[in-house]
């Protein structure tokens, strides 16, 4: 039912406030969920849950940017826009999946980073960063889901990740579209044409490697909640063993280094003339050059 | 692979004549802080800083280099690269690489970070230079390989890394492509840390957005030059958001450094003393040892560990 949309409209339906958002699933997906809270620095951060619980048979780590449905609840989750202690507590977290070798499943959907004066103040770009370095080296498996909003760096600093798995419906961009918009062509109202621009849908991320793969909407996710939450449990299942398969089988220093040689390879540009795909396949390199490609799994399940 | 290390003496920002110079030599240059005029002969002798207020003019890459590393050893690696447009980015008729190649013809630049080794007071390093010219030094595909090129290029040659960096963030032309050179740019920076190389990062005037969420901020020290506006949120989009005026000071320099973000803050004529002095502190640290481990948890070539 959701094939024939563009990509504005998935902007709104990733948007939607009735969509499930990380508590949803890890209220269906996580037994025995335990949230744990506090950077130890300075704060709580309630755009950004974390904790402890047993998914499918396994303890793990789970972070999720957490919108809210009303209002209300938005202002109390800063409409899912983490502050520095967000991220800082994640950062904790993952830290402590480590230290008991549990594996690190993460929710996304959050339009932004906050871009509020507290934040600046507390570092809000360190604590992203501090986030992309420890996640990039991190000695457990994860997995990242795209549910909804993936929002630029807010979204980035915790999906990191071994695997990284998109909603159909779900959107993933550098900048918002409104913000594409204003930057072009000084208009927020441009939002639909940039949303097109930007190639943001999941089937696009799916097509550039950057997913690995794109869990169906067949019926909107806010329509049938319950079977999308199990749906996107399913793929992180088969995934999370997949990972689990190969630290069995290869050691966990190879999924590091597989893990950071698909971030290494990420990036399209041209050399001498040639066009060098660093994500994908091999091309023709210039002057003998062999620029040999990084890697796609289970990309095209 | 060893193609990457291969040398390329094309480069030479302290060549006499050198087009780059984006100043004429008979210009009056305006502080643009408190409209004193220098003549541009005197305002290069001063390294472009106002010599009544003590503004740090924006500089160049090549200005940057010339006034950042000892005379003569800036030589340029990977400036081959240029923008591949896997959106087929188009906007208000002009495509991406039609902007891009204009911009480079302003900068005389291939992309907005320009990369090589020099010294600096002697001490050897692997340099990544932001050009502030080409589209906001935004931070794409190129950027970010040729950033990570030059890290490998310091843990291959036991150079310690130095970043400087003015940045409007992650380019939009590039969408996810551009978002993805943070995590890249700055996992590669794990593996700096694993060879206990140095990266001393730089922040000059402006940096924002995806550059100072990811490699720039994730160093050993980080300096910033006076005055400079460093944050992650541009001024106006904060004001948007919160419609609150910005105190006086708001996310410069001196405020991060008072908020501990920033390690010093180092006006442009100590910059070489200082630098070089980290760097000779630095330097002291041995190799780690290798170990069998060390060697396939994060292979300097991990193509190689994929390779089907």
């Amino acid at each position: 039912m959701t094939e024939q949309l563009n990509a504005w409209d998935r902007v709104q339906l990733a948007r939607n406030a009735a969509r499930p958002h990380a508590l949803d699933y890890i209220n269906e997906l996580v037994k025995d969920f335990v949230e744990l809270h506090g950077d130890r620095l300075f704060g709580d951060d309630h755009a950004l849950i974390g904790g402890i619980g047993d998914f499918r048979g396994r303890t793990v780590v789970v972070l999720g940017h957490q919108k809210g449905a009303n209002t209300r609840e938005n202002i109390d989750r800063n409409f899912g826009m983490p502050r520095p202690e967000g991220y800082r507590k994640a950062l904790r977290l993952i830290r402590q999946a480590e230290k008991f070798n549990l594996p690190v499943l993460t929710f996304i959907d959050t339009p932004a980073a906050d871009p509020g004066l507290g934040s600046e103040e507390r570092g809000q770009g360190n604590a992203i960063a501090e986030n992309l370095i420890a996640m990039a080296a991190m000695r457990v498996p994860a997995i990242a889901t795209v549910v909804g909003e993936g929002g630029s760096g807010g979204a980035l600093a915790i999906s990191i990740a071994d695997r990284i798995l998109m909603l159909e419906n779900a959107i993933y961009a550098v900048a918002s579209p409104e913000a594409c918009a204003t930057i072009l062509w000084k208009d927020a109202a441009q939002a639909p044409a940039a949303a097109e621009i930007l190639r943001i849908t999941a089937h696009d991320l799916h097509g550039f490697g950057i997913a690995d793969e794109v869990i169906p909407e067949p019926v909107a996710a806010h329509l049938q909640p319950s079977a999308t939450i199990q749906r996107a449990g399913d793929a992180i299942e088969r995934h999370l063993r997949d990972v689990e398969q190969t630290i069995a089988t290869m050691g966990i220093d190879t999924l590091v280094a597989t893990r950071y040689a698909k971030y290494r390879g990420i990036g399209r540009w041209v050399d001498n003339g040639e066009t060098i795909l660093r994500n994908g396949t091999v091309t023709n390199a210039p002057n003998g050059t062999e620029h040999v490609t990084s890697m796609q799994h289970s990309g095209s399940r | 692979m060893r193609e990457l290390f291969r040398r390329q003496p094309k480069f030479s920002p302290t060549a006499p004549g050198d087009e780059t110079r984006s100043i004429p030599d008979d210009l009056w240059i305006k502080c643009p802080k408190c409209n004193e005029l220098q003549y541009s002969k005197d305002a290069e002798r001063n390294l472009y800083v106002c010599p009544r207020c003590g503004h740090h003019a924006r500089l160049s890459a090549a200005q940057r280099i010339d006034t950042l590393v000892d005379e003569g050893t800036f030589i340029e690696y990977d400036a081959g690269l240029t923008q591949s447009d896997p959106l087929e980015f188009v906007a208000n008729g002009e495509a991406y690489r039609a902007k891009a190649a204009s911009a480079g013809r302003k900068t005389h630049t291939n992309d907005a970070l320009v990369c090589g080794t020099a010294s600096i007071c002697g001490q050897p390093v692997s340099l990544a230079v932001t050009e502030f010219g080409f589209m906001g030094a935004s931070m794409g595909s190129v950027y970010g390989e040729k950033l990570v090129r030059a890290i490998e290029r310091a843990i291959e040659g036991r150079l310690g890394l130095v970043t400087v960096s003015s940045s409007g963030g992650a380019r939009m032309h590039e969408s996810m492509f551009s978002l993805m050179q943070m995590a890249k740019t700055t996992a590669a920076l794990a593996h700096l840390g694993d060879a206990r190389l140095p990266h001393l990062s730089l922040l000059t005037d402006p940096c924002f957005g995806g550059v100072t969420a990811s490699y720039a901020t994730v160093a050993d020290v980080i300096v910033a030059e006076p005055g400079a506006i460093i944050g992650f949120a541009g001024p106006r989009v904060i004001e948007q958001v919160t419609r609150q005026k910005l105190p006086e000071g708001f996310q410069t320099a001196e405020f991060l450094l008072e908020h501990g973000m920033i390690d010093l803050v180092v006006p442009r004529a100590q910059l070489p003393e200082r630098i070089g002095t980290l760097l000779r502190h630095f330097a002291v640290q041995p190799e780690p040892a290798k170990s069998d481990d060390a060697d396939i948890t994060r292979s300097a070539e991990p193509a190689e560990a994929l390779h089907d």
